[in-house]
């Protein structure tokens, strides 16, 4: 009795306001797209991140001949300038950030110089004398490449120190500022969506004000009065977060993995499935949304 | 039944009490008649006892309960075993005269089966019977006043308050809902009528109390309208 009852009122509360219904579904789906789409981008940052930060390395480029840095004053790195450099990688203060290192020499650089530029014409002028030396560094925390860099920057005899991941930082940075920007737009999309909730459940509450009089007048719980409005925000939410997930999976499906996954082959992108452990968040996000925005409005107009 | 310790209501800060230490008892299975002018307080005595206003000072305690101390979520129980009827009736347009009826025990979590067999027994009461299937606008004012009475009665409340009911009835009409009242009242259910009509006070001489501009100003057993005056 009490369920079919319900039920009853939320469908006739739903009908009566179908139009402001109708904008909560759609502005809680065009806002959790936004925070779905910043949740799938940062987990594409770090899937990348995963990806390659496992791969790269801080090259620590040691004076070669003619090298035009003040720490480079004296030529080419010495023997002794080179055990103080690796007795820095061994102190106490760097090492535990220090997995590996690996030192390249002259003729290793020139060997792999001469692999990769083979075709190229100029390549036949150089020699080995003219390569650096180096020391391959694999950190511990990719993130802790600033300690290394600070201890052998401006060290005699280390010309510059590298961080492969530099390479990548132009790349994340777009994609962070896109997040930003998907962010930005989801908030303003959320509070659109919280007031439309609000007004939504306040009209709906005042063209039942007759009913919601005589519940009261006969003693119906308080839970019982609110529980239909607060049901329809939720389902028109849900509702909104159910069309989400559904733009994003098709998004992510045909746009990621057939379009880009098609143009772009060497990045691992994010997929169908990745959207599946976003949607759980995004319904959360919907359901405590309307409860909020009901809690609010209800305490105002359906008092005891 | 309903007890009145001293009970004063201010709506307003400053502005002249609504209920200026009122003190009375209504007995269980009383019949009373509250009568006075406009303005004179009678509406908020009705719903102090239903616990839509709490008094600003005194207490008021129904059906044995002591409203000041009775929390929040408490006062739907305690509305269940008050009825209430209006001058404006406030019946639902959509719904049919047996939904209206049923829609009091719908809310309150009433299983079907209780439902569908108390309803037309109340309907039967208060000779609405055949009726069930009609909407309030195809009923006269009285079947509309009578609708409104067995949905405040149909969950045998042993307090009913009525708040001017034949306000907006004819004297013939007005009387059929007068005798349904008493036969409500011979049930053992305690009776608060708040009016303006003298002919009905008169005929039926019942316990009165008048009240004007928020004091109690006469309690008697039997009384009529006006005999203060």
């Amino acid at each position: 009795m009490r369920l079919q009852f319900i039920l009853s009122e939320i469908g006739i509360g739903l009908r009566r306001n179908l139009s402001m219904s109708v904008s909560v579904i759609l502005v809680t789906f065009v806002s959790l797209t936004f925070v779905g789409a910043a949740a799938l981008l940062q987990q594409q940052i770090t899937q990348m991140k995963d990806d390659w930060y496992d791969k790269v390395e801080v090259s620590v480029f040691l004076c070669a001949q003619g090298s035009e840095e003040p720490t480079c004053a004296a030529g080419e790195v010495t023997e002794e300038q080179r055990t103080s450099i690796e007795a820095e990688l061994e102190a106490p203060e760097i090492e535990p950030y220090v997995q590996t290192v690996y030192f390249e020499t002259k003729e290793q650089a020139f060997e792999s110089f001469r692999e990769k530029m083979a075709d190229q014409w100029w390549a036949a002028e150089v020699t080995a004398a003219d390569m650096p030396s180096s020391y391959r560094i694999k950190l511990a925390d990719p993130e802790m490449y600033q300690v290394v860099a600070d201890v052998l920057t401006g060290r005699q005899g280390v010309e510059e120190v590298l961080d492969q991941r530099r390479l990548f930082d132009s790349l994340f940075l777009v994609l962070n500022r896109a997040t930003l920007v998907s962010i930005g737009i989801a908030g303003i999309m959320l509070l659109a969506a919280v007031l439309l909730i609000t007004t939504t459940i306040r009209l709906s509450a005042m063209s039942r004000r007759r009913e919601t009089g005589i519940m009261r007048l006969v003693g119906a719980s308080n839970l019982f009065i609110q529980l239909p409005f607060m049901l329809e925000g939720a389902i028109a939410a849900t509702v909104g977060a159910a069309l989400a997930v559904g733009a994003l999976w098709l998004g992510v499906r045909y746009l990621v993995t057939d379009w880009l996954g098609g143009q772009v082959q060497w990045i691992d992108y994010v997929d169908s499935t990745d959207v599946l452990t976003v949607a759980p968040f995004l319904l959360a996000i919907a359901i405590v949304l309307a409860a909020i925005s009901s809690v609010v409005t209800l305490s105002r107009y359906t008092k005891v | 039944m309903i007890r009145f310790e001293n009970v004063s209501k201010v709506y307003a800060r400053g502005a002249r009490p609504a209920l200026d230490q009122v003190t009375l008892e209504v007995e269980r299975g009383e019949f009373v008649f509250l009568v006075g002018a406009s303005g004179s307080g009678k509406s908020t005595f009705l719903r102090l006892v239903m616990r839509e206003e709490r008094p600003t000072a005194g207490k008021v305690f129904v059906a044995g309960r002591d409203l000041s101390t009775l929390s929040t979520w408490k006062v739907p129980h305690l509305r269940r075993q008050i009825g209430a009827v209006f001058q404006d009736f406030r019946l639902l347009p959509n719904k049919t005269v047996f939904e209206n009826v049923a829609f009091a025990l719908q809310v309150i979590g009433k299983p079907r089966h209780h439902i569908m067999t108390t309803v037309p027994d109340t309907l039967e009461l208060v000779g609405l019977g055949g009726k069930e299937k009609r909407r309030p606008h195809e009923l006269s004012g009285g079947e509309q006043q009578r609708v409104a009475i067995a949905r405040a009665f149909v969950n045998r409340p042993s307090i009913l308050l009525a708040d001017e009911p034949t306000g907006n009835l004819d004297p013939t009409t007005s009387l059929g809902i007068m005798r349904l009242l008493d036969r409500i009242n011979r049930t053992g259910t305690t009776v608060v009528m708040a009016t303006h009509d003298d002919e009905i006070v008169d005929q039926m001489r019942k316990r009165v109390i008048e009240l004007s501009t928020g004091e109690m100003v006469r309690d008697q057993s039997r009384g009529v309208y006006g005999s203060a005056r």
